[in-house]
């Protein structure tokens, strides 16, 4: 008896132990995300009364055509960016993981493709930026200097200021930015497969691409699904590289404006503020990172299941 | 048909070229680096007149170029006064709470430990409008408050505490203690936070680096040129500088605010990778 009424006295610690979180947690994250979704309803612009306006802050977002063209260049520059980020990152753990060169130097390899990553989004747009500048930027001094060399001309192309060229300049930025992260995963994800599965192959005489096909691919399949979906939820809150590298006042502004971006405008810079608007896009976004990371996770499920009914058998 | 010697070779070839491509990524994750690096040591004329490999020697001119415009020292200042106590806010908190849900059974527990997953998923974006209004009202605009005190709060440091906690800390260990009569926060303090340490240098690590880089935020509450952490001074240069005459000083400014991130990886990238691989391996 006595015994027991100690050790429940011992469990009622755990309130204290959860209580600073908790109480930060309610007023730091819940309140924020409850009172955003409680303006969305309303026609708050910047100070002053809220009125209750019902759906209208989403039927203009809706209707709003910028809203969709701020959404079609953020799944351009997020799509190019994947594709790339991905893609080389999966070509690297194909090299490093090859069962017949044996690559050595993965500390060191994936040390360095990390590097771009801890680089605060500011200063690799400012470095981006002024390598790329068209007249003075490194970048296309060299490109003049080869092509001086094989006795051709460069005509230099703008980088930044060019809105056909721009969104894919910042999804290879972007790519270069994440390709290390996603490499590392990859790589953590092959390294967790069991020895003992290469080596029943190997007794089996399976060659390295039988190996590589039947054996990482699908065991993969739940990594690159985590993969692609943080870079997702990310990819689709792009905001500091765009942001920070063109100018709202450039031309090229209306193909790098990222639905985070729009939003900025109408929550945060002065003269265009609504606040009432900008937590509709808010959630809108949401609603839509939910409805495709759900795709996605039932797309990668629906395959995982496959293929354990296809282990089961065996 | 191949002898096998033939076999060796191409196999060498083979190897020598991946190990050329792989080099090449390596050099060009590093290279903006070195070139930004180099730039900083050189005159706006030289560089964009051509460029070298080689470092120039206009240093200190382009600091003295770059100051003009911002106060550099100011900002690491200002940078260290947010990210230092917001990283060890989470760090500490994050492991209380993450024991308190990994070995007390209360009521609430459930409840606590489903909102960190639900909160793990739910976008930034979704707390920005509503977090602002939270500060004006409070009068927290142009104070560091909100940017540390939230720290505290950290869900995915949580989750990955409690997991951390589950696998390392042997319940044998907390009632012997308790045999022994310990204090349960005593417990916490003496016996549970050095076998958590790994798992917690790993996050406190990503917190730094994600606190020290942080830009929307900062530029958001702070609006005093005083109270700018680093990101946000090195944003305003954008505006501040002509670019055609201080390519040099802009570098450096770069520079300045890359290489203290630089150095904490080069000590703890060991820490960093294990994060991420973790990561990966949770699914």
């Amino acid at each position: 008896m006595r015994k027991h009424k100690r050790l429940g006295s011992y469990n009622n610690w755990g309130y204290l132990f959860v209580l600073p979180f908790s109480v930060i947690f309610l007023i730091f994250s819940v309140y924020p995300v409850l009172r955003t979704l409680h303006l969305s309803f309303t026609d708050l612009k910047v100070m002053g009364d809220a009125h209750f306006i019902g759906f209208n802050n989403y039927i203009r977002v809706i209707q709003d055509k910028f809203f969709w063209k701020a959404l079609l260049n953020t799944v351009r520059i997020w799509g190019v960016n994947i594709v790339l980020q991905l893609g080389l990152a999966f070509l690297l753990m194909m090299v490093f993981s090859d069962v017949k060169y044996k690559m050595k130097g993965l500390g060191f390899f994936r040390i360095v493709y990390y590097l771009p990553n801890l680089i605060a989004a500011t200063s690799v747009a400012f470095l981006f930026q002024t390598l790329l500048d068209w007249r003075y930027g490194s970048f296309n001094i060299i490109i003049s200097n080869i092509a001086r060399f094989f006795g051709t001309s460069y005509n230099p192309v703008d980088w930044i200021g060019n809105g056909h060229v721009v969104p894919y300049v910042i999804a290879v930025i972007q790519s270069w930015m994440w390709f290390g992260n996603s490499f590392i995963m990859l790589m953590a994800g092959v390294q967790g497969i069991p020895k003992d599965y290469f080596e029943a192959a190997a007794i089996d005489g399976a060659g390295r691409w039988t190996v590589f096909f039947k054996i990482t691919l699908p065991l993969l399949r739940p990594i690159m699904m985590y993969v692609a979906i943080t870079s997702l939820i990310g990819g689709l809150q792009m905001f500091d590289l765009p942001f920070l590298m063109i100018q709202p006042s450039s031309s090229a502004y209306g193909n790098v404006q990222t639905v985070m971006m729009y939003l900025y405008r109408f929550g945060f810079t002065a003269g265009s503020i609504n606040t009432g608007y900008a937590s509709a896009v808010a959630y809108m976004l949401f609603l839509i990172i939910l409805a495709v990371s759900l795709i996605q996770l039932y797309l990668f499920r629906d395959k995982d299941k496959t293929n354990t009914k296809k282990g089961g058998r065996k | 048909m191949r002898t096998y010697k033939n076999n060796v070779i191409h196999d060498k070839i083979m190897k020598c070229i991946l190990y050329l491509a792989i080099g090449l990524l390596a050099v060009v994750s590093f290279f903006p680096f070195y070139a930004m690096i180099i730039n900083a040591t050189r005159s706006g004329v030289e560089i964009s007149r051509a460029f070298s490999l080689i470092p120039s020697s206009h240093l200190v001119e382009n600091y003295v170029q770059l100051i003009k415009f911002v106060n550099i020292p100011r900002g690491i200042l200002n940078s260290i006064l947010v990210s230092v106590p917001a990283t060890l806010f989470t760090a500490y908190f994050s492991a209380l709470a993450a024991y308190g849900l990994a070995f007390y059974k209360f009521k609430t527990n459930k409840i606590v430990f489903a909102a960190i997953l639900i909160f793990m998923m739910i976008p930034g974006q979704l707390s920005l409008i509503g977090f602002y209004q939270l500060c004006t009202k409070l009068h927290l605009v142009n104070s560091y408050l909100p940017l540390i005190l939230p720290a505290i709060a950290s869900p995915g440091t949580v989750f990955f505490l409690r997991q951390y906690a589950l696998s390392a800390v042997p319940e044998t260990l907390i009632e012997a203690a308790r045999l022994d009569g310990a204090n349960e926060l005593y417990t916490f303090h003496r016996i549970i936070i050095p076998i958590l340490s790994p798992g917690i240098a790993t996050m406190g690590i990503m917190t730094f680096i994600g606190n020290w880089n942080s830009y929307l935020l900062p530029m958001i509450i702070l609006n005093k040129t005083e109270k700018f952490t680093l990101p946000v001074m090195v944003s305003t240069l954008r505006s501040a500088t002509d670019l055609q005459q201080n390519q040099g000083a802009t570098y450096l400014a770069v520079a300045i605010s890359v290489i203290p991130i630089m150095l904490v990886f080069t000590f703890f990238s060991r820490y960093i990778i294990s994060s991420i691989s973790a990561g990966a391996v949770k699914e």
